[in-house]
């Protein structure tokens, strides 16, 4: 499996911000998605969390790549990502205990996030480290502005707070929904509502840029 | 197995090849995750060693010193390092026996619901309960040890031992919430009826196992051998 292209610009990482992001365009990674997005912190941790365990295991992957048998692939993609995790979870445990224990399972289950196979499978074991790296930070950092955009609106709309900071008087009613998991759904809705809208406005937008360039 | 458009037969890897390559991932996996636990452990276990002490000064409030025991046999002494099956014993500031902790565990939704709870010798009853791990869904399971109305099951939960001090009297249950009849009972939250009936097992398990032991040696726990 050797790679052709070895150019590494910003698209690179640009795609998994934006064109190919896993929850708003490839729908990726629901389970973490609608589970700890209860509050900005929750998402921002586990975001990192991912992203870490993303980038680390697309470089030693795509270090490995020619060593690694076709038919044993998968395996040997498990058990590394299943080390960055525990190596995330050790670290939450010392570092962020508070989180980690809010988070729970969640951790855990960073495992069987299809994002990070998928990763590891269609790019990271085809690519050179460097590339996989730039291209599993970007997946990385949608992962994470996604997972953001859920938990800042489903804290402030469901605590009145973001980030733990309280934003509205006390006379500010919370919206419980929005911190239970039909909440997640709700958000979630109205973010791919958003991003789907834009995403149709830069398209046209650049296709009436192409036809005025073509008349002209 | 699908022949290439050449006409020539895949290459198969050989076993020890393979092999070769799980080996050398799982020693390089082996390494990291080694290098991680021994830079982590020392701020885990001192968190842990935080969170402990913190439980156990809730669930006996008021304790100045707090005394470490571990049940062996028919015996109890002052805990080792090393010692399972511990307890813990608190004391005013005179040295006087307020209160009693134990452990208890019991398989909640996702894992294990480890709790700390504070046993009064007097009223032979419960009087706290700190949880220590409970992983089960958060904004449901988790509320046994955040919902109000459920804690204040352990205010007195009745958990009094035979006349001849062999086994608790009353085997503590939960039990549907809205239905608690005996102070022995713990009322579920609704919602949460898994992690609610774990935490009953709990300490069910811990006191039948802890108490009859420790009431046969409170003379020695009160004179702080």
């Amino acid at each position: 499996m050797k790679t052709t292209d070895t150019t590494i610009d910003f698209g690179t990482f640009w795609e998994g911000v934006w064109k190919e992001n896993p929850v708003f365009v490839m729908m990726l990674g629901m389970c973490p998605t609608l589970a700890v997005t209860s509050s900005a912190t929750n998402a921002l941790v586990m975001g990192v969390s991912t992203a870490f365990v993303l980038v680390c295991s697309g470089a030693l992957v795509s270090m490995l790549r020619y060593l690694i048998p076709k038919e044993v692939r998968i395996a040997t993609y498990i058990v590394i990502i299943a080390t960055f995790v525990t190596i995330v979870s050790y670290v939450l445990q010392a570092y962020a205990p508070e989180i980690y224990k809010v988070l729970g399972v969640f951790v855990d289950l960073i495992v069987v996030n299809c994002i990070i196979l998928g990763r590891a499978e269609a790019y990271a074991s085809k690519n050179s480290v460097l590339r996989s790296v730039v291209n599993a930070a970007g997946m990385g950092a949608g992962f994470t502005f996604a997972l953001l955009c859920l938990g800042a609106v489903r804290e402030i709309l469901g605590s009145g707070t973001l980030f733990g900071v309280h934003l509205f008087s006390a006379h500010f009613q919370p919206w419980l929904v929005m911190v239970l998991p039909p909440g997640g759904f709700f958000v979630l809705g109205g973010w791919l509502l958003l991003f789907n809208w834009l995403k149709q406005r830069v398209a046209s937008a650049g296709t009436l840029q192409e036809e005025t360039a073509r008349a002209q | 197995m699908s022949v290439p458009s050449n006409g020539m037969a895949p290459t198969q890897t050989s076993s020890a090849a393979m092999i070769r390559v799980l080996g050398l991932v799982a020693m390089i996996s082996g390494l990291l995750i080694v290098t991680a636990y021994e830079a982590t452990k020392g701020t885990i276990a001192d968190y842990n060693r935080q969170q402990l002490e913190l439980a156990v000064r809730q669930v006996i409030p008021g304790a100045a010193t707090i005394r470490t025991y571990a049940v062996a046999g028919d015996t109890v002494h002052l805990a080792e390092p090393g010692d399972t099956n511990r307890f813990y014993a608190g004391y005013d500031a005179k040295g006087k026996l307020i209160g009693l902790a134990g452990k208890a565990a019991a398989p909640g939704y996702a894992d294990l619901i480890i709790l700390l709870y504070g046993y009064n010798p007097k009223c032979q009853c419960i009087n706290g309960v700190s949880v220590l791990q409970d992983h089960d869904t958060p904004g449901f399971g988790t509320k046994v040890a955040t919902d109000s109305a459920f804690l204040a099951n352990f205010t007195a939960l009745d958990a009094r031992l035979r006349p001849d001090e062999s086994a608790v009297a009353n085997p503590i249950v939960t039990v549907k919430h809205g239905t608690k009849r005996h102070p022995w009972q713990i009322d579920a939250i609704s919602g949460a009826t898994i992690s609610s009936t774990a935490v009953g097992t709990a300490l069910r398990r811990g006191t039948g196992s802890l108490l009859p032991a420790l009431m046969r040696h409170l003379a020695q726990i009160e004179a702080q051998r």
